[in-house]
């Protein structure tokens, strides 16, 4: 195992290794006879857009589900039984970007997380278990206390005791997915700091990210995914970023024509009616720094970036449901208190949220009365505040037939429609108050084609009737409804495109974070 | 697996791990038992209300009175550490003797008349314990049941049956050895509180020096890290629902040693004590915090004040309310006192 030159890595030998992977899920074809190879001593990047088959391949080399073709070998041997969780623990380990440890327990037990201290027995050494993760952490050089209670530990300090764990069974297959999503810059260059050492100690990596800057920063190798196919597989330092972007958007025209062109009309637009100025969020999902917003009528901003790059944070802190660290959002020109949703809502601002199944819908309830929700002082005129059902369904129609809501009747509960309509209740509820400015987060995700057409058309008709639009997605069907683009890339607005149509290469290239500097000349 | 590890690890001598000093120890301690400064307080009290209080007749009383929560404090913590919990252990707590008695007692005392042998008796009392805990367990566990309407209706459906049984008639004239727990005595201290006790030191100790009672920590502080780690997390729930009712079936036959009779509402409220001492112990509801000797803490209070209130001179009709506001201020305290934890 002594290994003096870690860029030696062409001969080591695999830790992990897809062998001709088929996997499909219904009609969906997740992976395509995919082989990859992961070696002692090398970190490998994996990278490819939303559902290129990236998280299916993590769960059948860390034995989660099994393939339909095709094996998968780790550390020269057949895979185990999948019932086998130990088996599979002990010789590959996955960190995921959701935490895995245990808050209650301290650093020591997570580390020694449902494994003996002493030879087999079912009885805990307490004192060798605190020595021994101590001096995993020591040999790694990671530094965090082992008598801590792991829910008092940083982001950061998590993740390092989900690595000590994996090294501390033995593993020499480590899969890091997205480990610099909720990072801060100084944590990702010690994070790198720890990958080139657990390179030098013979483990292999399995780097999975968005951000190409790091993969040529960290990787010795990397492979690209596009549609469940292994597109494109090599040495990082014989591949051009050029390349790279291109074998994950692929040559191939886009899947239909509107996905990439927009709007061509650009007349003069209103009154400004949305303005955020140095917008600064702390805030898990993605921390956003001095962020500037300016939203006119008729206009629909489209606020592109990954998981994680504050684009969806500004759609919150805009909503109110953040309240920011600083800066100031008005509304037709007028400040507004931050923080607060009603007080929004009650500027004629219209929200569609991100998550519909926690913030859309109330499930049981009808899908008049889901529409209607935004809007119940209009339904419920007078004092007693008694609510007139004709009023309301006069509402719910008028929304049911303008986003071609397929429902039996408006008393249908909104959770017996399928997802795309329920997402159509979701949209047609923040429509219904007939708002000025829409704040839109990622409105197609997991609906239909047809259903995803309807919804970006009405938003669509809306903008050109007057409305304001805050279009938050990574989906690039989403786009062609907006007016204009401001791509989000580490809680910083990085690069504007003003004029559609977009430049699908230049626009990934802004997306996944690569220089600015090699994409001269933007539309 | 450390030898896996250093193979291939950059090898360095590693400095040795420092020892907690004394201070840190102390200070945890303090923390995970804020209950102890409010008990030494209580004990103050006691003596000042009434002189009564520290005769061994009248601490013995205490005991004796809190053995049976105390037991089932234990079950019950158990069931929150996974980060389930059971109100059904009040009705365990009454039917299982209740049923072990019925089959043994004579008919002129409201036995069923078949005058088993008084041990067999004792068999159905640990039987009707498994078979409500494996009930329970498979249906919040496996079948995800939400624990807290499911076990309500097992609760109002066990002590339901206690009641249809005797029609509210009490079941007495119990054989020796079918009371002995309950009313016997060890070195002039009864028997059930040298069980109790034992329950709680075996419990302590088995939590936090087995792996499964580390697994039942990782279980209710995160069930997806646990699974992850290849914890059986469904069977080993499933055992705590089992062992936590026949822990509560033994509480109900010291119960009915100590007043050598099964009446038609033993068990009934026990429920809302149980809660209140485990949780002013410091367990927390969410799973995964809190330890047994915190918990016997709470017991102690709870025991002290019951006790305390019925020394003063304070109106029966009126104790319930004061109890309430103790448990109250008890509660504030424990999250003022021990703020990492609550």
């Amino acid at each position: 195992m002594e290994q003096n030159s870690p860029r030696g890595a062409e001969r080591q030998l695999p830790v992990g290794e897809a062998l001709a992977v088929y996997k499909a899920f219904g009609e969906t074809r997740a992976l395509i006879d995919v082989s990859l190879e992961v070696r002692a001593s090398e970190c490998h990047g994996l990278v490819g857009r939303n559902g290129a088959g990236k998280s299916t391949l993590v769960t059948l080399l860390t034995g989660l589900s099994r393939p339909d073709r095709g094996t998968i070998r780790l550390g020269e041997r057949s895979a185990p039984n999948l019932a086998d969780r130990s088996a599979w623990l002990a010789r590959v380990a996955c960190v995921y970007q959701k935490s895995m440890v245990v808050p209650p327990l301290t650093v020591a037990e997570n580390v020694f997380l449902n494994r003996p201290t002493t030879a087999n027995g079912p009885l805990i050494n307490w004192r060798r278990m605190r020595e021994q993760a101590h001096q995993v952490m020591l040999e790694w050089g990671f530094d965090v206390d082992v008598d801590q209670a792991a829910g008092a530990l940083t982001v950061e300090q998590r993740q390092v005791v989900e690595i000590a764990r994996a090294l501390s069974i033995g593993g020499r297959f480590l899969i890091l997915d997205e480990p610099t999503a909720s990072l801060e810059k100084a944590a990702i260059k010690r994070l790198f700091e720890r990958v080139r050492r657990m390179r030098e100690g013979g483990v292999g990596v399995l780097y999975i990210s968005h951000h190409l800057e790091e993969i040529f920063e960290i990787c010795d190798r990397v492979s690209v995914l596009r549609d469940g196919e292994l597109v494109l597989s090599g040495n990082v330092r014989d591949i051009s970023q050029e390349n790279l972007v291109a074998a994950m958007v692929g040559s191939a025209p886009p899947r239909r024509a509107s996905e990439i062109e927009a709007v061509q009309t650009r007349g003069a637009y209103g009154e400004e009616l949305l303005e955020v100025s140095n917008l600064s969020v702390t805030s898990r999902a993605g921390s956003v720094e001095n962020v500037s917003i300016s939203l006119r009528a008729g206009e629909c901003l489209g606020l592109v970036g990954l998981d994680g790059s504050g684009s969806a944070t500004v759609a919150d802190a805009v909503i109110g449901l953040i309240k920011p660290q600083s800066g100031t959002i008005r509304v037709g020109g007028k400040p507004v208190p931050p923080g607060k949703v009603d007080a929004m809502l009650h500027r004629g601002v219209g929200y569609v949220p991100q998550d519909r199944h926690a913030r859309g819908f109330a499930p049981q309830l009808g899908v008049g009365e889901n529409l209607t929700l935004t809007v119940l002082d209009r339904i419920s005129p007078g004092i007693l505040g008694l609510v007139s059902f004709d009023a309301r369904d006069k509402i719910a129609q008028e929304q049911v037939n303008k986003l071609q809501i397929v429902t039996s009747s408006l008393d249908q509960p909104v959770s017996k429609l399928s997802g795309g309509n329920q997402q159509k209740v979701v949209v047609g509820r923040a429509m219904a108050q007939e708002p000025s400015v829409l704040v839109v987060v990622n409105p197609t995700v997991g609906v239909d084609v047809a259903s995803k057409e309807i919804l970006l058309d009405a938003v669509g008709r809306a903008r050109d009737e007057g409305m304001a639009v805050l279009l938050v997605s990574d989906d690039f069907e989403d786009l062609r409804i907006c007016t204009r683009l401001q791509v989000m890339v580490r809680g910083r607005i990085s690069r504007a495109f003003d004029q559609p149509p977009w430049d699908r290469q230049q626009l990934i290239s802004a997306v996944e974070g690569l220089d600015e500097e090699e994409q001269a000349g933007h539309g | 697996m450390a030898e896996t590890t250093a193979e291939s690890a950059v090898k360095r001598p590693a400095p040795p791990l420092a020892r907690r000093s004394v201070r840190v120890v102390l200070l945890n301690w303090f923390r995970e038992l804020p209950l102890v400064p409010v008990i030494v307080l209580l004990m103050i009290g006691g003596a000042i209300v009434n002189p009564v209080f520290f005769t061994s007749s009248n601490l013995i009383d205490v005991a004796t009175g809190g053995a049976a929560l105390g037991m089932v404090v234990v079950a019950e913590s158990l069931i929150l550490l996974t980060g389930k919990f059971d109100i059904s252990l009040q009705g365990t707590f009454g039917l299982a003797p209740l049923l072990g008695a019925w089959l043994i007692a004579p008919a002129a005392s409201e036995g069923l008349g078949t005058e088993w042998n008084p041990w067999i008796g004792l068999v159905v009392v640990l039987l009707v314990g498994v078979a409500v805990g494996t009930f329970n367990g498979f249906l919040v566990v496996k079948a995800n049941f939400n624990a807290f309407i499911f076990t309500l209706a097992m609760s109002i459906l066990l002590t339901g049956l206690q009641l249809g049984w005797l029609g509210g008639k009490t079941v007495y004239h119990l054989p020796q050895v079918f009371i002995y727990l309950g009313s016997e005595s060890w070195f002039g201290i009864p028997v059930q509180f040298w069980i109790t006790g034992a329950a709680f030191v075996v419990a302590e100790l088995f939590l936090r020096y087995h792996r499964a009672g580390r697994a039942i920590y990782a279980i209710g502080g995160n069930l997806e890290a646990a699974r992850a780690a290849g914890i059986k997390v469904d069977r080993i729930r499933i055992t705590v629902f089992m062992v936590a009712s026949v822990l509560a079936a033994v509480a109900g036959l010291m119960q009915a040693g100590r007043v050598t009779a099964v009446t038609a509402g033993q068990g009934t409220n026990l429920i809302f004590s149980v809660f209140a001492a485990a949780v002013i112990g410091g367990v927390s509801l969410d799973g995964g915090r809190g330890r047994m000797i915190g918990a016997l803490t709470g017991v102690i209070l709870l025991s002290l004040v019951t006790n305390i209130l019925t020394l003063s001179q304070i109106s029966s009709t009126w104790i319930d309310a004061v109890d309430g506001a103790i448990i109250l201020v008890a509660l504030g305290l424990a999250r003022f006192i021990g703020t990492e934890r609550a």
